[in-house]
């Protein structure tokens, strides 16, 4: 789960990383007063979770008060990849000699956590990575073992020559670390760090992403914000479903993360394009099916509707209760093919037999009719 | 002949007593499998389908034996179960939970290391071995004995998979779902030797998904080391990047983790990439 800048400013400020001076704020007035307070330049940065923000018009200098209220009634409200903006940050301007990057990810390949550097800063470290490999340190921390000096030293040494900004940033990237392990983060960025004109370390722009697997830790769900997520994306997790949605005609629901990636992988390979992805997990209930047909039905490019299941723990009998149910619930403008195998299917067929769903015998059957149906 | 599951195999519930538990503790002993214990913290000296609960997995292995464990903990307890089961000197845990934070599965990771345990999962479906036992959630019905080795990071695409092989008359000789997180406890590069090695498997199939390189590191393991054919699915041509596609592992970051760059992998490699689940059991007879 992606934080906002703003909350993740939060979380380095509690563990005492040096952050920006300033507030996050939802209206023009607000903007203002904290210009005020603050009593110099100021930045107001639109809190949306998406890249290429500055470049969208989203990020401003105002020199005073009143610009401060002006420029963020421009920026609230203003739209950004499909997302409006209901938050800014506004922040003291400062000035930078040097821009830096601290970064912290779990190295699924490597089995540790990786912490990175670059004298590079304020650039997409995958950038960094591809045009200049030489300017990341990095090393792999155990943690079990924990962040040792050495590794430390490794990661600051290449930055300054001078001693007390080597220690000043070590000191940082241990907050950090600290930040990263207590909060469950999958990735916790610093970037840029930036060395003022005065000699001092600032985190500029700070970026967290939090363990979706954490997230039973109340004080971590709290800080999801629902509306930076795709509506029916939100409305199928709420739901206990899984769902992403793309832009084909061919809208499926299957059970199990790999047999639904594959269905869609088929749908493609068979000439049609998926609408959607959609597991509705192992132990499927009559009223996921329900849900799962309520949130396909609102993708407007739909034509035709696979519904693909796999019987383990997941009963045929359940899913074709769903189907009835939705079927009842709800007007189903398209044409439904219903491929159901394993636990229970023949008490499904059953089931469905007085309906004029379309069934397939197998897997490649019911792709090659649906694609055939959406066309 | 199989893999770390066979006629030695004693098993261990973990969380016995919980729904999960006890509904799959069922399935298991009707498939025929040892199930020799269960384990719930203050639930010891009860039974649950004839089977009898202690109440730590130390007293388990004393009294029954048990040398493998399946564990249905909640995601939250699910970490101390492990090393719990760890600490106890369990041979194989099959961690079953799904939702386990990624930081504890990587503490347990770099705790395993040089200890005689090996762990599957979590998140994983667990572990057959056709008409000895199954240890885990997948339907035994769709198994049937075999030379054919399946190991998969997905849970019902295996099924699919085994279906097919199954109808095809080609039996199994282990079949087992890694899990679908990132980061778990063995992976391909940990289980294909083991399959190179048993005399009970002539063929692997390896069905990956987009998320992650193990199925590059896979690769590079079967071009160099492996004499034993295989052949390959991987899930997620079409899932856009940057979206996690349910497995907390299937998402494309960065660039890394397509499936056309591990199917380029594999090909390298010299293994038989099928288009659909379907073709697989074609190309496997092609190879033999």
């Amino acid at each position: 789960m992606k934080v906002h800048e703003y909350q993740a400013r939060e979380i380095f400020a509690r563990y005492g990383i040096p952050v920006l001076q300033g507030e996050v704020c939802a209206t023009p007035e607000e903007a203002r007063k904290i210009a005020e307070k603050l009593q110099k330049s100021v930045v107001i940065k639109a809190q949306v979770q998406v890249g290429g923000r500055g470049k969208a018009g989203g990020i401003k200098l105002a020199k005073n008060p009143e610009e401060a209220e002006k420029l963020a009634k421009e920026i609230l409200g203003m739209e950004i990849k499909g997302i409006t903006v209901e938050k800014i940050m506004v922040t003291e301007a400062i000035d930078i000699k040097e821009e830096l990057y601290v970064g912290m990810v779990i190295d699924r390949a490597g089995k540790k956590i990786a912490l990175m550097t670059s004298e590079a800063g304020g650039i997409e470290i995958e950038e960094v990575a591809r045009k200049t490999p030489d300017k990341i340190h990095k090393v792999g921390v155990d943690p079990l073992v924990g962040l040792k000096n050495y590794q430390i030293q490794r990661l600051v040494a290449p930055l300054f020559k001078e001693k007390e900004l080597k220690q000043e940033a070590g000191s940082i990237i241990r907050k950090l670390y600290q930040a990263f392990v207590e909060n469950d983060c999958s990735l916790a960025e610093i970037n840029p760090l930036v060395v003022t004109v005065e000699g001092k370390l600032l985190a500029c722009d700070t970026k967290v992403n939090i363990d979706d697997n954490a997230l039973f830790r109340k004080e971590l769900a709290e800080l999801r914000d629902p509306g930076a997520e795709d509506p029916l994306e939100l409305e199928a997790r709420q739901s206990d479903l899984s769902y992403v949605g793309l832009d084909g005609s061919v809208a499926c629901i299957v059970n199990g993360a790999g047999l639904a990636m594959t269905t869609m992988d088929i749908i493609k390979l068979y000439g049609g394009e998926p609408a959607n992805f959609l597991d509705v997990g192992g132990s499927s209930s009559p009223e996921k099916v329900v849900n799962a047909m309520r949130i396909i039905l609102t993708n407007k490019n739909v034509r035709a509707i696979l519904i693909n299941i796999f019987g383990g723990i997941t009963r045929c009998d359940d899913i074709a209760a769903g189907i009835i149910e939705a079927m009842n619930k709800m007007e189903v403008p398209y044409p439904i093919v219903v491929r159901l195998t394993g636990t229970n299917k023949e008490k499904a067929r059953e089931m469905l037999a007085n309906t004029d769903l379309n069934f397939a015998d197998s897997f490649a059957e019911g792709v090659k009719k649906v694609v055939k149906l959406a066309e | 002949m199989s893999i770390l599951v066979d006629k030695d195999t004693r098993v261990c519930v973990q969380g016995i007593t919980g729904r999960d538990g006890s509904f799959h503790t069922k399935g298991m002993l009707d498939y025929g499998t040892p199930v020799v214990a269960g384990v719930t913290p203050g639930k010891g000296g009860q039974e649950v389908h004839g089977v009898p609960v202690f109440n730590t997995v130390q007293e388990a292995v004393e009294a029954t034996g048990a040398n493998t464990s399946a564990t249905y903990v909640p995601a939250r307890f699910a970490p101390d179960a492990i090393y719990e089961a760890i600490d106890a000197g369990i041979k194989l845990i099959v961690a079953i939970t799904e939702g386990v934070p990624t930081q504890e599965v990587l503490k347990i990771y770099n705790y395993l290391k040089g200890k005689p345990t090996k762990m599957i999962g979590p998140n994983s479906p667990g572990i057959i071995t056709p008409g000895v036992a199954k240890v885990g959630i997948m339907p035994g019905g769709i198994h049937k004995p075999g030379k054919i080795g399946v190991i998969s990071r997905s849970g019902t695409l295996t099924y699919e998979v085994v279906d097919q092989l199954s109808s095809a008359g080609l039996g199994q000789s282990t079949c087992l779902g890694i899990g679908g997180d990132q980061i778990i406890g063995m992976s391909f590069i940990d289980l294909l030797p083991l399959f190179e090695a048993d005399e009970g498997t002539d063929a692997v199939v390896l069905i990956g998904e987009i998320g992650g390189t193990d199925e590059e590191i896979a690769a590079s393991y079967i071009k160099s080391e492996m004499r034993k054919p295989v052949v390959s699915f991987i899930a997620g041509r079409a899932a856009p990047a940057g979206k996690r596609m349910g497995h907390a592992g299937a998402i494309i970051a960065g660039g890394t983790g397509t499936a056309e760059a591990k199917i380029k992998a594999l090909e390298e490699a010299g293994v038989s990439v099928a288009r659909t689940p379907m073709e697989i059991p074609d190309l496997i007879k092609q190879r033999l």
